[in-house]
């Protein structure tokens, strides 16, 4: 079992519902949010301008992407939400430079994607959580380091720091065989994190979960959130899920992939579950419903 | 029937049938029972009209039970009984220094030292053409037919060719034997080492590119450790073709050590018990060869945290 925090530790704040806390306190949030919120010229984390995305297949050609445009400012937690076919995950993968639009411009961090990319801005999370069967948690943690470059010492203590962040500290010599596919995401977030990108992309992570651990695991990331401060970027296909984390939820539709409605999302940023309870979450949610039906009303 | 088939390990009759090592090497010894039997029958067809023929020429009267005794203890039969290979196999092995011509272990270690020789240049030249055919496409489709031809031939027609070639270059001994034993074993490395460099998932692919590797910390940190499996998958096929390849060599060549010679020399003479003696120690040394492969897989698996 990892070492837990112990309600005497300093800056521990117990949670009402006494379970364990996923993100260890160690110091508050590190951006100035007021601050930031109520200067008008932000920075954009993302700016995509008039992407477009075809792909070629046996059967014709497909419209990943249609003229998406999108700007997303620094600090926000930003979720895609559509049908299976809609260009989320696309839209993840351009961003990231894995795929490369057709036409448009898009900016990531105010650079190119493919500089993003090599100057290492953002990380990933996949759907499954792809950690190296043949490597320890603790050098699964190391690899993006390793090949960063990063000195000894800095790696080890940049893991422990990490692993720590997951609340999995104790698992260091484990193989992930040897982990619940839930630890195996933590594991694989906190890899996204090691290395401090400004920006975490996150596809679907929480898709393979079941229902209780995915909550769970819905708070933690809030935490984290608050506690980094990076810009989060978040594909689903869960309303609840889409709403209870963001700040921003992007609608989608599929055929041509494209986006129908941008909904503000202003909770509180330290929300709890019970928000899904309030008219307000109900009322977005209903939003987003409507978006989505209205998105498939075209091929039906 | 089925109740008391059931109740059969507690009422103590039957209790040696589950007794560990029953059930662990009483199939084996049947199979093995088994085999010995066959044989011994099949030596007794296979050498009756030879002894029979050897009776009446010298017109001598025989029963039957000294005609079967005729077919196990023939000088040159057509197949030997086997305590006669055993009686030749020990003799031959524990009879004479290691050193001496005329022990099994020397020209055991002959065709062995050209085994594992063959079997080190055919792993790297595998393993060579593996990444060859991985990095770029245009090698695959130029070096992949031949690699396929190259294994169509014959080797007994490639043997000697090679032999006379290395000869002419002033190449002879070990060194001819294990190039035509490399010849052979490197195709099962390169194309189970295909596979393995291109093993790994494409959502791992995907985050090396995120973190922007370079290829070759791609292959370092990502292909190599994927494609072990297969490395050791092949490496087990591979052996056992690079002793095939050593002994292969050595007929051709009309050498004058190593398990190959002892074959030729063997059916040169009619010396079928040698033959037989001959083989018995090529299977025990494939057998330990793969035992090796099979231990290292399991060591390096132990390292790479596979599952006990």
């Amino acid at each position: 079992m990892p070492k837990l925090l112990k309600p005497s530790d300093p800056g521990v704040t117990l949670r009402p519902d006494r379970r364990e806390p996923f993100v260890a306190r160690s110091e508050p949030a590190r951006m100035n949010k007021t601050a930031k919120s109520d200067s008008l010229p932000q920075r954009l984390a993302v700016d995509v301008r008039d992407v477009s995305l075809t792909f070629e297949t046996s059967d014709g050609k497909v419209d990943a992407l249609s003229n998406v445009s999108l700007q997303i400012a620094e600090g926000e937690f930003v979720s895609f939400i559509g049908p299976s076919g809609c260009g989320k995950t696309t839209m993840l993968r351009v961003i990231a430079d894995l795929q490369q639009p057709s036409v448009g411009t898009l900016l990531v961090n105010g650079v190119s994607a493919e500089q993003a990319r090599l100057e290492r801005r953002y990380g990933y999370v996949f759907q499954a959580p792809a950690l190296f069967p043949w490597r320890t948690i603790e050098k699964n943690l190391k690899l993006p380091l390793e090949i960063m470059g990063f000195p000894d010492s800095e790696q080890a203590q940049r893991a422990a720091r990490y692993l720590a962040l997951v609340n999995l500290t104790g698992f260091e010599r484990k193989y992930p065989w040897q982990l619940s596919g839930g630890m195996q995401q933590r594991v694989s977030i906190a890899r996204a994190l090691s290395f401090d990108p400004a920006l975490l992309l996150m596809d679907e992570p929480f898709g393979a979960l079941d229902e209780i651990v995915r909550d769970h695991l819905n708070e933690q990331l809030l935490q984290l959130w608050g506690k980094t401060g990076k810009t989060v970027l978040f594909v689903t296909h869960s309303i609840p899920e889409a709403v209870f984390l963001s700040t921003k939820i992007v609608v989608m539709s599929p055929r041509p992939g494209r986006i129908i409605d941008v909904i503000d999302c202003n909770f509180p940023r330290d929300r709890a579950l019970e928000i899904r309870e309030t008219p307000e979450f109900l009322k977005i949610a209903q939003r987003i419903r409507v978006g989505l039906r209205a998105g498939h009303s075209y091929d039906e | 029937m089925t109740n008391s088939a059931l109740a059969f390990p507690a009422s103590g009759a039957g209790t040696w049938r589950q007794h560990p090592l029953v059930v662990r090497y009483a199939p084996i010894v049947t199979i093995v029972l088994a085999l010995i039997t066959i044989w011994y029958v099949a030596a007794v067809l296979m050498n009756l009209a030879l002894v029979r023929g050897g009776f009446e020429r010298e017109e001598t009267p025989y029963t039957v039970s000294e005609l079967i005794a005729g077919t196990m203890s023939a000088e040159r039969p057509l197949l030997p009984a086997p305590h006669q290979v055993i009686a030749a196999f020990t003799d031959s092995v524990f009879g004479y220094v290691p050193t001496a011509p005329r022990s099994l272990v020397y020209h055991s270690m002959v065709t062995l030292s050209a085994t594992l020789l063959g079997f080190a240049l055919g792993a790297v030249l595998g393993i060579v053409l593996a990444l060859m055919i991985v990095h770029s496409r245009v090698l695959e489709k130029s070096l992949l037919p031949w690699i396929i031809c190259s294994q169509m031939v014959p080797i007994l027609a490639l043997a000697p060719i090679f032999v006379v070639v290395l000869g002419v270059m002033g190449l002879q001994g070990l060194l001819p034997k294990s190039i035509i034993s490399a010849y052979l074993c490197f195709f099962p490395i390169t194309i189970g080492m295909v596979k393995g460099f291109t093993a790994p998932d494409p959502m791992q692919l995907d985050l090396m590119r995120t973190w922007s590797a370079t290829p070759r910390q791609v292959l370092a940190k990502l292909r190599w450790p994927s494609a072990v499996p297969y490395l050791f998958a092949s490496l087990k096929v591979a052996i056992t073709i690079s002793l095939i390849g050593a002994i292969v060599a050595e007929l051709p060549t009309g050498a004058e050590a190593g398990i190959g010679a002892r074959l030729l020399a063997g059916s040169y003479y009619g010396q079928t018990i040698q033959i037989w003696s001959a083989l018995l120690a090529s299977a025990i040394l494939a057998s330990g060869l793969i035992g090796l492969v099979d231990l290292a897989e399991r060591l390096v698996g132990l390292r790479m945290g596979a599952r006990p």
